[in-house]
């Protein structure tokens, strides 16, 4: 299968790479009922390099969340191959497998549900040292996890604290610290600020780039504001109803996107300038996103669109390369 | 005279883990067919003032100082002679003069009655209406929050709408009555940013056509620039700067406000994020002085010590930090 | 504003980043037990539950220890005593002392309800926590056993089970625990099926859990609270059952005592000495109530609704 990888640019195996990935999930209710299928995600294929970032954006809905969740098997793959270092994690054997576990790593959106609140601070980061046997003695997991708790702008004595003591923010941090005790090598970051204060958020995605310059971690970004993701993004995927309908480098796809539904998304954007904001003329979106349970034939964006046609009813436009900057639209 | 007149607001909340000081000593005031925001993250306290002026604070909370002028009437709870007095009162104005915006939409509506019902029944609560009238009027309000087919969704259940059409359906209800002051809580905070920007619009479009004012509570100073004529910064229980939309986003004066706008990304100006540091402080114990100091890049040994007094930059602006005084002082020496 | 200008100008030095108190928590830290201590603490009726069931088990395990009497030593010459001095609840019919009695039945009920509820939790914990944490076929199946288990009334399971095995204590807890657990395993089950879904437990799979870890340390210590409230509640129903089972003469076999047996004896002489069943009635009672007290004040003080937050 290698020789199918795609090569972004860089003359190397790509570190993540997804091949056509489908995720179905079968909602079918009763068991005489008719089968019904929710397509989250449908045919995306993309690859992330050492040291990047991919942002991946689209509405709640659009299945970039169950796609993230899709690479860390928290989901089965119901179609299509994933590739880590160029080997295919469904044929992984036992080692290679605990390798894959440790190197992905996720941190998740909500600060509040994603830390076990019986568990004390410490307890927390030191888990994943423990499941995977990381350092040997007690004393150097507790050492480690105060390092830690500092590297994202903690106080050691917070160890003994329970996650419900701290503020949004700070727990956001301690997620962070949890998936750092693993030395990942790729993170998987759901929407990791949407829920945090926007002075808080600055910081995270400013914890995230550091630890990516002085570690080199790849990051795949998902969320749904265009601006913060460009802000960390090398390239950036937009996502619409479990397709992906634009791929292109960060600033390629903010100064210049391809696809109508960019374009809506970008000007949607509020920008933080009244003068600019008064000015600003929106691209009004007719509608919202239409549920993945029985998705329109054809174009998944053709019936909020403002320049469909015809021809967008007919057959679903593929993704098409223009310099290195992808969409898929017939009227590009 | 103005809309909604607060003075000296002090709100404590008793927890289990002592009193907490959620908002101290705040004064501020809304006029006609004005649309002010207050921006804040959380625990600074916006929230708990406007549920204070509501009558809606949880039952630990407690308004310890302060008035609340709406409308030329005191509505704090201690201006009426009991508590069923003062609930008349205020279920009389909420709804009606005042209307509320939420955050979750669901935390509103009641899951298990059609939408239209819990229309017409806001309509039927403060006008002598009968229900052919009520269910009339909820369909001309659904069609102008932009509901599609109104009539057909009439008979849903609030299950059957998305996040925003929910938000709509929240608003719509809010204008039943055609209030003088719609609060809006981060009302757009859970929803898309498509779906965010056609909220907002529409919430404009609104105040336009009915004339009312519009207070909007966020943490997100993107979400005011457009909609707001006037802007109240609180951090930490208090109000650290004032001012009218242009004065905040072009000449902010307080540090949090210009750490503010530099930690949202404008992808007009390619600059490097700066975040403020830290995280925001515990009002079980709050700082003596400037609320900021322990955040603040340009904190001095009063700010610990002595929270600054309010300086007014113009008829609208004002700010309260001890550089004001910094700033006087060099200009002394120099002249 | 005089007070202004006469600041010293070194008020105005910079703050020194060391000197500033960043990231800080003035929420005393708690912990979970520590937190609900406190609060079951508060609630009076709770206290006095616990107070009553304390000195209950003290008196289970000292007065048959202590006493001069046994359970079994008849005294043919003080037979139907009133209270006095020497026997202060009086004698049975046949002269023994209603107190030793009466508390070595105590060691009985109290050992039954607090058996059953420890292996109701056991089983239950364990069924519900695999069936939910499962799901798909596995919990289809096990729910249907469930069913079926739950079909045959709960009477009929003590009634053989004492024919095959005899009428001891193991069998009076078994015939108990056979359907009781069902319960319990249902409710852990969805509270699991919930759990399951947050992202904690998604994050623990993520960072490699293993099944059982993630289902007893990230999900079941999440419900705890109401496993506890419905183990603490179990305790006076099984209390209640076996007396019920003794009452109607299935159970312990005499000249054992259980409080159920006590009512029984001295319902025989209820026309001449109603004293004597008031004390055996008196003692379910009031243990139930503390019981039924305490697993209110556990609920509530599990329940981080009762918290008083901003």
């Amino acid at each position: 299968m290698a020789e199918t990888l795609e090569r972004e640019g860089k003359g190397e195996t790509p570190l993540l790479s997804v091949n056509h990935v489908k995720t179905y999930f079968d909602v079918t209710k009763g068991l005489f009922s008719k089968k019904q299928i929710v397509k989250a995600v449908d045919d995306v294929s993309f690859s992330i390099g050492e040291g990047e970032t991919y942002g991946l954006v689209g509405e709640s809905g659009c299945g970039k969340s169950t796609l993230g969740r899709t690479l860390v098997q928290i989901y089965p793959v119901t179609e299509g191959k994933i590739f880590y270092k160029g080997r295919d994690i469904d044929t992984l054997k036992k080692a290679d497998r605990k390798e894959f576990t440790r190197e992905v790593q996720m941190i998740f959106q909500d600060p509040y549900a994603s830390l076990n609140p019986r568990m004390t601070v410490g307890e927390i980061i030191k888990e994943p040292m423990v499941i995977h046997k990381i350092l040997d003695s007690p004393q150097e997991r507790e050492e480690r996890a105060a390092q830690l708790l500092k590297l994202v702008g903690l106080k050691p004595d917070h160890i003994r604290r329970y996650p419900h003591e701290f503020s949004g923010g700070q727990r956001q941090r301690i997620s962070i610290a949890r998936t750092m005790a693993l030395n990942p090598r790729f993170i998987i970051c759901d929407e990791p600020i949407s829920a945090l204060d926007v002075s808080i958020q600055a910081q995270i995605i400013n914890l995230l780039k550091e630890i990516q310059d002085e570690m080199g971690i790849s990051y795949l970004f998902v969320a749904h504001d265009l601006s913060m993701v460009n802000y960390i993004s090398d390239r950036i995927g937009v996502m619409y109803l479990g397709h992906l309908v634009e791929e292109g480098k960060a600033d390629d796809v903010y100064s210049n996107p391809l696809h109508p539904y960019t374009k809506a998304l970008l000007s949607a954007v509020p920008i933080p300038d009244p003068d600019v904001a008064r000015r600003r003329k929106r691209i009004q979106l007719e509608g919202e996103l239409p549920t993945p349970l029985n998705p329109p034939a054809g174009c998944p964006f053709k019936g909020r669109c403002p320049v469909a046609t015809e021809e967008c009813g007919k057959s679903r436009p593929e993704l098409k390369d223009y310099d290195g900057h992808k969409a898929a639209c017939f009227h590009v | 005279m103005a809309l909604l007149d607060v003075k000296n607001l002090t709100v404590d909340f008793n927890t289990d883990q002592g009193l907490v000081h959620a908002v101290r000593d705040i004064s501020f005031t809304v006029g006609e067919s004005e649309a002010v925001g207050i921006v804040g993250e959380s625990g600074s306290g916006k929230s708990v003032t406007m549920y204070s002026v509501m009558g809606l604070l949880a039952s630990n909370g407690e308004i310890k100082e302060g008035s609340v002028v709406f409308d030329g009437k005191e509505i704090t709870e201690k201006s009426y002679p009991n508590h069923k007095a003062y609930e008349d009162q205020m279920s009389r104005i909420r709804g009606n003069e005042m209307a509320m915006i939420f955050q979750d939409p669901m935390t509103f509506l009641n899951p298990v009655v059609k939408i239209g019902k819990q229309i017409t029944e806001v309509i039927k609560n403060h006008n002598k209406v009968n229900d052919r009238e009520a269910k009339d009027r909820a369909v001309t309000l659904m069609g102008q929050v932009g509901i599609p087919s109104p009539g057909e969704r009439f008979n849903q259940y609030p299950h059957e709408f998305s996040g925003g059409m929910r938000q709509r359906i929240i608003i719509a209800m809010a204008l039943a009555n055609s209030p003088k002051l719609i609060i809006a809580d981060e009302p757009t905070t859970a929803l898309d940013v498509t779906i965010q920007a056609q909220v907002l619009e529409l919430i404009k479009d609104m105040k336009e056509q009915l004339n009312s004012s519009v207070i909007m509570i966020t943490h997100d100073l993107g979400v005011v620039a457009s909609v707001c004529d006037r802007i109240i910064i609180m951090y930490g229980g208090k109000i650290v700067e004032e001012g009218d939309t242009r004065e905040i986003f072009y000449e902010p004066k307080h540090p949090y406000t210009m750490g503010l706008l530099r930690c949202v990304h404008n992808p007009e100006k390619k600059e490097k994020l700066t975040p403020i540091p830290g995280s925001p402080p515990d009002l079980l114990k709050p700082p003596a002085g400037c609320p900021f100091v322990d955040r603040c890049s340009e904190a001095m040994r009063i700010c610990k010590t002595q929270m600054p007094h309010v300086a007014r930059y113009s008829q609208t602006h004002t700010c309260s930090c001890w550089l004001e005084e910094v700033r006087k002082r060099k200009g002394e020496n120099h002249g | 504003m005089t007070d202004i200008e006469n600041l010293d100008d070194s008020m105005f030095e910079k703050l020194e980043e060391s000197q500033k108190n960043t990231e800080f928590i003035a929420m005393e830290s708690k912990t979970y037990l520590r937190d609900a201590w406190d609060c079951f603490k508060k609630n009076r009726l709770a206290l006095a539950g616990l107070i009553f069931l304390l000195f209950m088990i003290i008196m289970a395990i000292g007065v048959p220890v202590l006493s001069p009497y046994t359970y079994d030593s008849q005294n043919l010459d003080v037979r139907n005593a009133l209270p006095s001095m020497t026997h202060p609840l009086g004698t049975d019919k046949l002269g023994r002392d209603i107190l030793v009695r009466l508390m070595f039945g105590a060691r009985i009920s109290l050992m039954v309800g607090f058996v059953a509820a420890f292996l109701n939790l056991i089983i239950g914990v364990v069924y519900g926590g695999i069936s939910g944490y499962a799901g798909g076929k596995t919990d289809m199946v096990m729910m249907r056993v469930i069913d079926c288990i739950y079909s045959i009334p709960s009477m009929l399971y003590v009634i053989l089970i004492m024919m095959v095995f005899g009428s001891n204590i193991g069998s009076v807890l078994l015939g108990i625990c056979v359907s009781s657990w069902i319960g319990m395993a249902r409710q852990v089950r969805t509270q699991v099926q919930t759990l399951k879904q947050q992202e904690f437990a998604l994050a623990a799979y993520v960072i490699g859990a293993g099944k059982l870890r993630i289902l007893f340390k990230h999900l079941i210590i999440n419900c705890m609270g109401p496993i506890i409230v419905s183990t603490t509640l179990m305790v006076p129903e099984a209390i209640f059952t076996e007396s019920f089972l003794a009452f109607i003469g299935i159970g312990i076999s005499l000249p054992q005592a259980s409080w159920g047996t006590l009512a029984s004896e001295a319902r025989s002489v209820i026309q001449s000495y109603p004293l004597q069943i008031v004390w055996p009635v008196l003692a379910i009672c009031l243990t139930v109530l503390s019981l039924n007290f305490i697993g209110d004040g556990i609920g509530e003080a599990l329940d981080p609704k009762n918290r008083q937050e901003v």
